[in-house]
């Protein structure tokens, strides 16, 4: 029993990183139909951005309201790379897809070398609360506070977007152009704006999977997006492009079954399940769990 | 091509007769080239400053891709080349949102009403920043509208869809509109309301129309473009090109798939406006 919970909750840990770097990939595909593959440049910047700031940002630390402080540095650093990737390089390229793909797949590359060429290719430990490396009994399982706090924070992003989504003005012109892009624009409004703001929304979203992913694997190295957006893409695809509840959904399937079976059966099969799964799910129901709607 | 006698204006403006025949959009040379294929060759035409210009063709001749080059929605794969002008301003290769808040309306072929979204929310959409939206005017037009702002737009049927898709245009104000077949598979009854409702539009703003039914065209539209192989291969008085039953069959095919009369003059004469080839 104790074994079951503590894989159902490390497993849902697992399923709020995928999801916090997934929301934003799914909904900057919906949109503006740009396969991002330097989403995870945006975790990497915000992984190193938490630890740079918490040893050298004034008032910021490794614990307490300096921690908050790191973070929220580090998730701010991701947001500008985010929106300024837009602006420059992925905004002159709309609709040439192979053109989009290269950019961004050298744009990810290049990224993981300047962060190996700054800090080392080596992984760093992270800088993190005491509190975060304790474990909390639940039901006779000792899980671990860090997996906890990720869950938190991945369920608080999910109620923020789905809240922005369906109160806000610019909410409502996503929703609109994850449907029908062209039309929206037929009725007068700029949708590149709303480009911009996905990417700063799926930026903030994947630097705090970074932030909260160095909290709870201890140690930050430049590779973690890349390995991280492989799962991130494959949830995306399970749950729909352009679906947040999909990917939200999606994300934990595929967090639950890699923990399970990489427990109960051999190490390494519950990667090769999540792309069974993956093939199953696109024969099945080619368009995901969620199909293509910002909001169900 | 756009002077001519106007025996029957609807809306009787205290503009000078010269100001009235000054058409409100100039299309000039207009040619498409998408993905290589070359689907308009060289189109002028223009669209008069009053009423309905109707825009006819076969099926497939370029009346969309006209609509679509004119409001800037040419696929990037798409090349246009020409001249649009509305009054002294051009509007070719400037994006498609300045050109609507500019004051050209666009209701789509097949109506795009964004399934996913309320009617109210789809309404909201067009709301502008700076403008009061006119939803009086919309909601005394479409009274259902107002009824069912919290239903899906995806689940309301074909008429009141396109209800929605011309009623979220008419919630600002428009200098043009370009309406693309909008009683297209829509039950006799409803194309009859879509008519009424377009010819009580067309008394405040010019409309260039896209229409397959002649019965339609007849009620509506003073002046007719017809699209024939990339070119415009008549222009001139919409009823005197409907009066000529050999002129419409050759140009538009009529008399055999897209309008199953025994004839066309038959179905021209005949006061109903609804659609031969609906069930
Ligand atoms: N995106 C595109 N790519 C390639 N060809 C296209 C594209 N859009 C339109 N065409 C072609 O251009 C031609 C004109 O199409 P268009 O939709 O403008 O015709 P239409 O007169 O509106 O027809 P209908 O009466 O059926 O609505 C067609 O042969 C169509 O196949
Ligand atoms: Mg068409």
């Amino acid at each position: 029993m104790g074994t079951v919970i503590l894989l159902t909750l490390t497993g849902l840990g697992l399923a709020a990183l995928y999801f916090l770097v997934a929301s934003g990939l799914s909904l900057v595909f919906g949109l503006a139909d740009v396969l991002n593959f330097a989403h995870g440049l945006f975790l990497g910047v915000g992984a190193y951005g938490t630890w740079w700031a918490a040893g050298n940002l004034p008032g910021a630390g490794s614990d307490g309201f300096g921690f908050v402080l790191a973070v929220a540095f580090g998730v701010a650093a991701g947001t500008l790379v985010a929106i300024l990737v837009e602006l420059v390089l992925i905004r002159p390229l709309y609709s040439r897809t192979i053109e989009q793909v290269l950019v961004t797949v050298g744009l990810s590359l290049a990224g993981v070398a300047l962060l190996q060429a700054t800090w080392g290719a080596d992984a760093r430990p992270f800088p993190r609360p005491d509190w975060t490396r304790q474990v909390t009994g639940i039901l006779g399982a000792q899980v671990p506070n860090g997996g906890l706090l990720l869950i938190l924070a991945a369920a608080l992003v999910l109620g923020a977007i789905l809240a922005f989504l369906r109160w806000t003005r610019y909410g409502l012109v996503i929703r609109a152009g994850v449907e029908n892009r062209e039309m929206v624009t037929a009725l007068g409004i700029d949708v590149r704006k709303a480009f911009t703001l996905v990417f700063a929304i799926g930026g903030a979203a994947a630097a705090l999977a970074g932030a909260l992913g160095g909290v709870y694997f201890g140690t930050v190295s430049p590779g973690q997006g890349g390995s991280l957006l492989i799962f991130a893409f494959i949830v995306v695809v399970i749950g729909g492009m352009g679906s947040v509840v999909g990917s939200a959904y999606a994300a934990v399937v595929v967090g639950l079954v890699q923990q399970f079976v990489n427990y109960y059966g051999t190490s390494g099969l519950g990667d090769i399940c999540v792309v069974g799964l993956l093939a199953v799910v696109l024969l099945l129901r080619p368009q995901g769990i969620a199909g293509k709607v910002a909001t169900a | 091509m756009s002077a001519r006698s106007e025996p029957g204006l609807r809306a009787p403006q205290s503009r000078t007769e010269e100001a009235q025949l000054e058409p409100i959009l100039n299309v000039e040379d207009l040619s498409v080239r998408i993905s290589g294929l070359h689907i308009l060759q060289g189109v002028s035409f223009t669209v008069a400053p009053t009423g309905v210009t109707v825009l006819l063709g076969r099926n497939g001749v370029g009346k969309t891709t006209t609509l679509r080059a004119i409001v800037g929605l040419t696929p990037p794969a798409g090349e246009v080349r020409g001249a649009i002008r509305m009054g002294a301003r051009s509007l070719l290769a400037r994006p498609t949102h300045r050109l609507v808040r500019g004051g050209l309306g666009y209701v789509p072929e097949d109506r795009c009403v964004f399934a996913g979204l309320t009617v109210a929310e789809n309404l909201r959409l067009a709301e502008r920043r700076g403008t009061t939206p006119a939803y009086d005017r919309v909601f005394a037009l479409f009274p259902e509208l107002d009824r069912r702002g919290r239903q899906r737009a995806g689940s309301l049927s074909g008429g009141q869809q396109q209800m929605l898709a011309i009623g979220r245009v008419l919630l600002n104000d428009n200098r043009l509109l370009l309406v693309d077949e909008p009683t297209k598979g829509l039950a006799p009854k409803v194309v009859t309301e879509v008519a009424e409702v377009l010819e009580r539009v067309a008394e405040s703003v010019p409309v260039l129309l896209v229409e397959q039914n002649l019965a339609v065209v007849r009620r509506l539209a003073r002046d007719a473009v017809v699209l024939a192989a990339g070119r415009v291969a008549w222009t001139g008085d919409a009823r005197e090109l409907l009066l000529e039953t050999g002129l419409t069959k050759s140009l538009l095919g009529v008399g055999s798939a897209e309008v199953r009369a025994p004839s066309a003059r038959s179905e021209l004469a005949s006061p109903a406006v609804a659609r031969k080839d609906q069930p």
